[in-house]
């Protein structure tokens, strides 16, 4: 019995790997997804012109290059959080959920999809941010460190983000309202140090700042990219690359803690009824 | 019945349900619906909207947590289901947009994935996807991204993907709401299909009453969170006593008469003997509409027992004296319906005929 259901648990675990590959293919079909994997890379690119010929103060450091780091940091916690979360939502009021729930084991193939769509789609769009990030080259650091603690922020980075973006998408009660965590989130990057040395803002909004995973992951980003002088601009002038192991583990902590809670309890509450409300809310007022 | 041998029962039967209640807050949807369905069987559950209809299968489903009751689902409680309950149940969705950028063999390919390891000596599963796309004559548009598909295309890939790990039990909840009547028409050649190929037990939501009579062996009518009938079309009819219309053409004109009993044969026999100039005679059964529209109107109207799920058997008008008795000149005294309508045979001539729906 167990055994037969261990052979189903792993049959629909590679279906969700089978589903994420194919979500990913349909995805980079779609312009307006495209789009969004596009985004940070042009931002970035924007950024670059208007700090052109900035350096850091004090400093011969090209400032668009201390932010190339920063904003790969950013890319995996955005990729990690608003996606799931709006995806989460989406799927939970257009009948997908609900689709996965009436299949067996449905759900683990609609989450590993995910985590492979996620992941896939969140490494495309730092891939396409080499493109700009190509004219600050010669002022980063690049070598087998910076690679290897790169891969590990990019996976940590998602372990901790996926889980808190799921149980953000589930408590939404519309998909309309996911526009107010992208809202939040751009909020919360004034705080993280993404744009700006996170030592020049008062002293109440660096401990803000420091308390997202935003912040963190822009400082694993910049301690893997940055040559080792940079450090003097960090808060306490250090990397502090074991407080950013502890903080994002934290995160992570409690992304899987509650993460798996909210989710039971979403899809418990998705129904039939749920789906057809919302398709009636959609047909009647367009949202 | 079977109460105390649960074996024999998951064998042969595939839903038992005992006083099912459910109340959301105070109000109350399901007040003690009962019912069972024999595997094989063909189920349609009618009644008003709001009667508790997609409360009582989502409780079926494993999708909703009952107040009260019991509730066996193919031997088990879908309270407790787990993943290989699931996998003998089919479960048709409306869709809506998910999945609107599959193709819908992608689809049916991922799906089928799923049922692989369920697969047993009995049944193996799932469906071969192309002949399950050939079997809901999908095979043109296999390719198509769902999103694309037209309203009767894309109910069609929802019975796929609910029978494409051939359940043993299906339920399928207003499938054919939208549907054009060639689409209708394929949609109930494909349930026949089912039920009779494959012996799967069929729960059917429908406000379509003539698909109701067409597909299902038996009825359930659901009002105001009970059973209030329970039975073949043919039984609802004749449990309700209303509804035998005799017409007839006598000396040049046409004759109507509503026999309030179910049956209207003796009358017929004393109109023939009575009167040979008959002719044109027309018998009509009521039609499960108007069976339907009676049950709920006597269950609202409290004319029924609370609970029961074999309304119609005493108390009906059927043992009311009918008024109306043909004279020996063939015309009818002012018989009048159990609606309350009054037919006299002159006012009403041919087109009276075209009243059905």
């Amino acid at each position: 019995m167990t055994v037969a259901t261990n052979d189903a648990r792993w049959a629909a675990a590679r279906a969700g790997l089978v589903r994420g590959w194919l979500e990913t293919k349909q995805s980079l079909r779609e312009p307006g997804d495209v789009l969004w994997y596009f985004l940070m890379p042009v931002i970035f690119a924007v950024v670059l012109l208007f700090m052109r010929g900035n350096t850091l103060p004090g400093t011969d450091f090209e400032l668009g290059a201390m932010v190339l780091p920063s904003i790969v940091g950013m890319s995996i916690a955005f990729g990690g959080l608003t996606g799931p979360a709006g995806t989460i939502a989406t799927d939970r009021e257009d009948g997908t959920l609900l689709r996965a729930k009436a299949t067996p084991n449905g759900m683990i193939g609609y989450l590993v999809g995910k985590i492979v769509m996620f992941g896939a789609t969140t490494l495309i769009s730092i891939v396409l941010l080499i493109i700009p990030g190509l004219t600050v080259a010669g002022d980063l650091r690049l070598d087998a460190r910076t690679w290897l603690l790169l891969a590990v922020i990019f996976v940590l980075g998602l372990v901790t983000t996926v889980p808190i973006g799921v149980a953000l998408g589930s408590l939404f009660k519309s998909a309309s309202q996911v526009g107010l965590l992208f809202l939040g989130s751009m909020v919360l990057l004034v705080p993280s140090g993404i744009f700006y040395p996170i030592t020049a803002l008062p002293a109440w909004l660096q401990w803000v700042g420091q308390v997202f995973p935003y912040y963190w992951l822009g400082l694993g980003a910049r301690s893997a990219m940055l040559p080792a002088e940079m450090v003097t601009a960090e808060i306490g002038g250090s990397w502090r690359t074991l407080e950013m192991f502890g903080v994002l583990g934290a995160w992570a902590v409690v992304g899987f803690v509650v993460a798996p809670i909210v989710l039971r309890r979403m899809a418990r509450r998705a129904s039939g009824a749920a789906v057809a409300e919302a398709r009636d809310r959609v047909m009647a007022q367009g949202w | 019945m079977t109460q105390k041998q649960p074996s024999q029962e998951s064998t042969d039967m595939a839903i038992d349900v005992r006083d099912l209640r459910m109340r959301y807050g105070t109000k109350d949807v399901l007040t003690g619906v009962s019912f069972a369905a024999r595997r094989g069987e063909v189920l349609a559950l009618l009644g008003p909207n709001g009667a508790g209809k997609s409360t009582t299968i989502e409780i079926l489903e494993g999708f909703r947590t009952r107040s009260a009751g019991q509730v066996t689902v193919l031997g088990q409680d879908p309270a407790h289901g787990d993943e290989a309950w699931r996998a003998r149940l089919g479960v048709v969705l409306q869709s809506w947009r998910d999945h609107g950028r599959w193709k819908v063999r992608e689809l049916l390919d991922y799906l089928a994935r799923f049922y692989v390891p369920f697969s047993d000596p009995r049944i193996e599963r799932p469906w071969n996807v192309d002949e399950l796309l050939d079997a809901v004559g999908l095979t043109e548009h296999a390719d198509q991204k769902v999103k694309a598909l037209s309203g009767g295309q894309r109910r069609r890939l929802d019975v796929a993907i609910g029978i494409v790990g051939k359940p043993e039990l299906v339920f399928l909840d207003e499938p054919t709401a939208g549907f054009d009547p060639h689409a209708r028409r394929e949609f109930h050649d494909l349930v026949h299909r089912l039920s009779d190929f494959e012996n799967t037990t069929i729960l059917i939501t429908t406000h379509d009453l003539d698909e109701a009579e067409k597909l299902a062996d038996r009825i359930l009518i659901l009002d105001e969170g009970t059973i209030v009938a329970n039975g073949s079309a043919d039984e609802l009819a004749r449990q309700m006593a209303q509804g035998a219309e005799v017409r007839w053409t006598a000396d040049g004109r046409r004759h109507v008469h509503a026999a309030e009993q179910s049956d209207p044969t003796g009358f017929v026999r004393d109109l023939l003997t009575k009167d040979p100039g008959v002719t044109e005679l027309e018998v009509r059964r009521a039609s499960l509409e108007d069976t339907y529209m009676a049950l709920v109107h006597r269950a609202e109207t409290g004319q029924s027992g609370p609970g029961n799920d074999q309304a119609g058997t005493d108390g009906t008008r059927a043992e009311e004296p009918h008024a109306g008795q043909p004279r020996a000149d063939g015309s009818v005294s002012g018989a009048q319906a159990p609606d309350g309508s009054v037919d006299d045979g002159t006012s009403k001539n041919d087109q009276t005929q075209e009243v059905r729906s």
